[in-house]
Parts: C-alpha cells; structure tokens; sequence
C-alpha cells in the first residue's frame, strides 16, 4: 500500500509535468483534423489551469476552516492572545457574511462583490487599505536601519557596498550632481551621475545577468529532480532515491 | 515532425533539453557512485549553531517558506530545506513555529514538520499548530508574524523563498528581537534588503541547492553537479559568443559572421 502511495502521486507529477512541458513547444492545433498528440497538448495546457483553479478553491476553504479551528482552541483556552484571536475570529465573520451575502451591492449570483456602494468596497477602502498603507510605511524606517547596518565600513567588501551605494545616491539627486560638474568635458565619465549609471548598467546588470543564469539552471535542476522522482515528497513518506 | 514544433521555440527546446540531459546524467552517475564534490553554503553551515542556541535559550525557531503557493519553484526549494531543519530542532528537543500564507503551503509544511519530528523519535513534541495558516493578504501575514516574533521572542528566524515587499518586514521584526536570521531568495530585487538585514543570506541559485546540500543524498547532490556543468557551459558560451560577435564585427569576415548568426539564433529569446 506505501508503495501505491508513494508511485501513485510521483506518476501524476511527472506525466502533468511533461504534458505541460511538451505543450509549450507544440504548434496549437488548427481544425479537426490535427493529430491526436497535438489536440492532447493543446487540451492540457487549457484544462490544467481551469483544474488548478478549482483545486485553488478547496485550498480557500482549507485554509479558512483552520484559520477558524485555531482560533476558536485559542479562545477556548484562554491563552494569552486570545484577544487578538477573538478580533480575528470577528473580523473573518463579518467580511464573510458581508461579502457572501453581498450587502449594500448588486445581489445574485452575477452581482458584482466589489461593486462601488457595496459594503465590502466599504471595509476595504475604510479598513483594509489604511491598514496595508500603515504597514507599508515601516518599509521607511526599516530601510533606514538595515542600510545603516548593511554600509557601516567593516570589511572590504562592505566598504565597496558603502562605496557604490554612495556614488549611486548622489548620482541620482541634483545637488549631487553640482559637487562633480566642474570636471572639464573630456573627463566627464568622472562625473558622479555618469560613475552611478556606469556602475547601475555595467556590474550590476552583470550579476543580475550572472544571478539570472544561475536561478534559472536552478529551477531547470529542481523541476528535473522532481520530474524524475529524485527529491524527496512528504506526502508519500518517499525517499526519493 | 513538420508542424509539430511551434514557431520560434526550436532554440528553446535544444537549450532546454540539452541543460536537462547534462543534469539527468550527472544524476544517473552520482546514484552509481560518482563522487560529488560540493561546496559548502555558510549560511547552512551557521544553521546548527542557530538551532543549539535557540533551544537551549528556551526560544522557538520559526521558519517562514516565502509568500507564494506551491506552484512556485522558491515555494518548493523552501520546503527542501524545512524538512532538514525541522529534524535538527526535533533532536534539539525544540519548538519549531512554521507560519503560512497559503493553505497548500501550511499542509505540506505540516506533513513535513510531523514526519520529521517522528523520524527524530520527538513525536511527541509535536503540535500540529506549530504549522498555521495566517492569512493570503501578504501584509496581513506580516502583520501577524511579527507580532508574533515581537512576543515569542524567537532565538532564529530562517526566511526562505519567494518574498516581495514583506522580506524587510519580516527581517527586521526578527532583528528586534536579537533573533539570528538566516534567509534565502531567488527573487532579485529582495536580496539587497535580505542582506542588509539578515545574518546569513543564501543567493538565487544557492536556495535550490540547499535542501540537496543539507540532507546530502547522492543522487541530489547530483543535480547540483549537473548544475554546475551547465553554468561552466553558459560561461564558455558568452565567452565564446562575446569573441565571435567582435571578430565578425572587426573583421567581416563570412565564417565569423555566420558563426555570430548562429550564435544570435541559438540564444535569442522568445
């Protein structure tokens, strides 16, 4: 039986994974009469995302309903959070209910959820968005520490950091730009906005390309390792080897 | 075969299945015996050191498998990693915290976190809430998590995947708390802030090969080796094309221009 379980979900990886492949390097099919393995690519590459969608649905549910069961035991417990659970079990209740039976908007089942006037436009413009733009402002302050810390001049290779970062910085602001624009015409590459474009187009760029390569063979490796049954899968208890 | 092959993808594929047979081999000969030298990652080697520590201060070890589903590649290497990690803080005899933002992640992490915990003969540590599920809104998760770290006080805080704006978010919430962060992403544009604000970062590629290179197994470290085969290919390849382009520009001459031509057909994209 472990066998079955283990084979079973490995085969329908591999075979999805190699149909989805194979479909991206397949012409579509035009009309009837086109090949049967043509008109398979072109059926897989259109269904499977439709599956993955509904599937996406019952990951919806799986989630909410353990989300709710934590909560819930939290409450139950009376743990130390469980203020902040019962403010998340009341939160949940009320955009569900709010959104399910679309209060404030077109009813149906075609009616619009985020129609403007509905009450869920209403959470999210009042509620949600003001939080999402709160948080989003400590991305500030917290730029400013870990900078602070990333460009104190410790070792070499962080003195090149502060370095760059500096010529970068003052490449891109206007009074940066006044301190180099007494260098004469033939030795403008000198100037700061020119050294920060250089050093924006030239190294950078070269290890984004290098780091590109290199994710990219990485996701190649792993996809074959899955592919062929090499890494490990959790849910069959496999070894893999 | 005419027909068959869609317009403009025929380099694609030759690339592509060439890169695949180089790790498919490399595979093959590390599962008879071939051996694998492999390189070792700092940030994996800081790993056990973290996890000693952490539990003997009395502090959970939270593990955070990035922000996207399992239909991301960076989802998938996270995994590989949690799996070793989770078996180093079950023999520790710790509390290993795996928060989730999607709900097929937090399934699999718990599976994951179990078996490891059984197989480290700590079963009975284990608590299936230790892997919850927080929310898909990305900064609601954050919110949740570093309000958690700012409480619980973890001793290490591993961030590995795909992150977008939440990686500083989250790196700087375990900061706070003194926490060793050890971090690992393919997506470029948050490894400055992962950097910046952690201890120990592992860089694009490395994520893929840190579950291999934690766990050891050779057909595994195979693929790394596979790996590495095809970046010397690329390597000798922009060489190659970088000499040829300059020979065919400089001198003009028809083989050099045809080789150039070849070179653009083979590696053009899309």
């Amino acid at each position: 039986m472990s066998g079955v379980k283990q084979r079973v979900p490995q085969i329908i990886l591999t075979v999805v994974a190699l149909l989805l492949i194979a479909s991206a390097f397949v012409a579509r099919p035009e009309g009837s009469g086109a090949p049967f393995g043509q008109r398979l690519l072109a059926f897989a590459d259109q269904e499977f995302a439709t599956w993955f969608s509904i599937l996406a649905v019952f990951a919806f549910l799986l989630g909410g309903l353990n989300l709710v069961a934590t909560h819930l035991v939290k409450v139950r417990d009376r743990g130390p959070d469980r203020y902040y659970s019962l403010v998340t079990l009341v939160s949940f209740l009320i955009v569900l209910v709010i959104g399910t039976a679309k209060l404030g908007g077109p009813p149906g089942l075609q009616g619009d959820v985020t129609a403007p006037g509905s009450w869920l436009t209403a959470v999210f413009d009042a509620v949600l968005s003001p939080l999402h733009a709160t948080l989003y402002s400590l991305l500030a302050f917290y730029i400013a520490s870990a900078s602070y810390r990333a460009f104190r001049a410790r070792s070499l290779e962080s003195s090149l950091l502060l370095a760059s970062a500096l010529v970068v910085l003052l490449g891109r602001i206007p009074a940066g730009r006044h301190l180099t624009a007494w260098i004469p015409e033939p030795l403008a590459f000198l100037r700061v906005e020119e050294l920060s474009l250089w050093i924006l187009r030239v190294p950078n760029t070269a290890g984004q390309r290098a780091l590109m390569i290199g994710i990219a063979l990485g996701v190649i490796a792993l996809a074959v390792r899955m592919i062929a049954g090499v890494e490990k899968d959790p849910r069959s208890g496999g070894d893999g080897s | 075969m005419n027909g068959w092959l869609a317009p403009g993808t025929w380099n694609v594929a030759l690339v592509g299945a060439t890169v695949c047979a180089l790790i498919a081999v490399s595979v093959v000969r590390a599962r008879r015996g071939a051996h694998v030298p492999v390189r070792s990652f700092p940030p994996l080697l800081a790993l056990d050191r973290a996890v000693a520590d952490a539990v003997a201060q009395g502090r959970p070890v939270y593990f955070v498998a990035g922000s996207q589903d399992l239909d991301n590649m960076q989802t998938v290497a996270a995994l590989a990693v949690l799996r070793p990690l989770a078996r180093k803080v079950a023999e520790a005899g710790g509390r290993l915290f795996v928060p989730t933002n999607r709900s097929l992640v937090m399934d699999n992490a718990r599976e994951i976190c179990r078996r490891a915990y059984d197989d480290a003969g700590r079963g009975d540590l284990w608590r299936d809430d230790w892997v919850a599920y927080i929310s898909d809104d990305h900064l609601g998760f954050v919110a949740r998590v570093d309000g958690l770290i700012a409480r619980e006080r973890p001793g290490l805080c591993v961030l590995m995947g795909f992150f977008a704006s939440e990686s500083l978010l989250l790196a700087e919430g375990g900061h706070q708390v003194g926490a060793v962060q050890i971090a690992g992403t393919a997506s470029a544009v948050q490894l400055p802030f992962l950097v910046a604000s952690c201890d120990h970062v592992l860089l694009g590629e490395e994520l893929f090969a840190a579950g291999a290179s934690l766990e050891g197994d050779a057909a595994r470290l195979g693929s790394l080796r596979g790996q590495d085969l095809c970046k010397l290919a690329a390597a000798a390849c922009l060489v190659a094309g970088s000499l040829v382009a300059t020979l065919a520009d400089v001198t003009g001459a028809q083989p050099w221009l045809f080789l150039r031509d070849a070179f653009l057909n083979v590696f053009r994209a899309g």
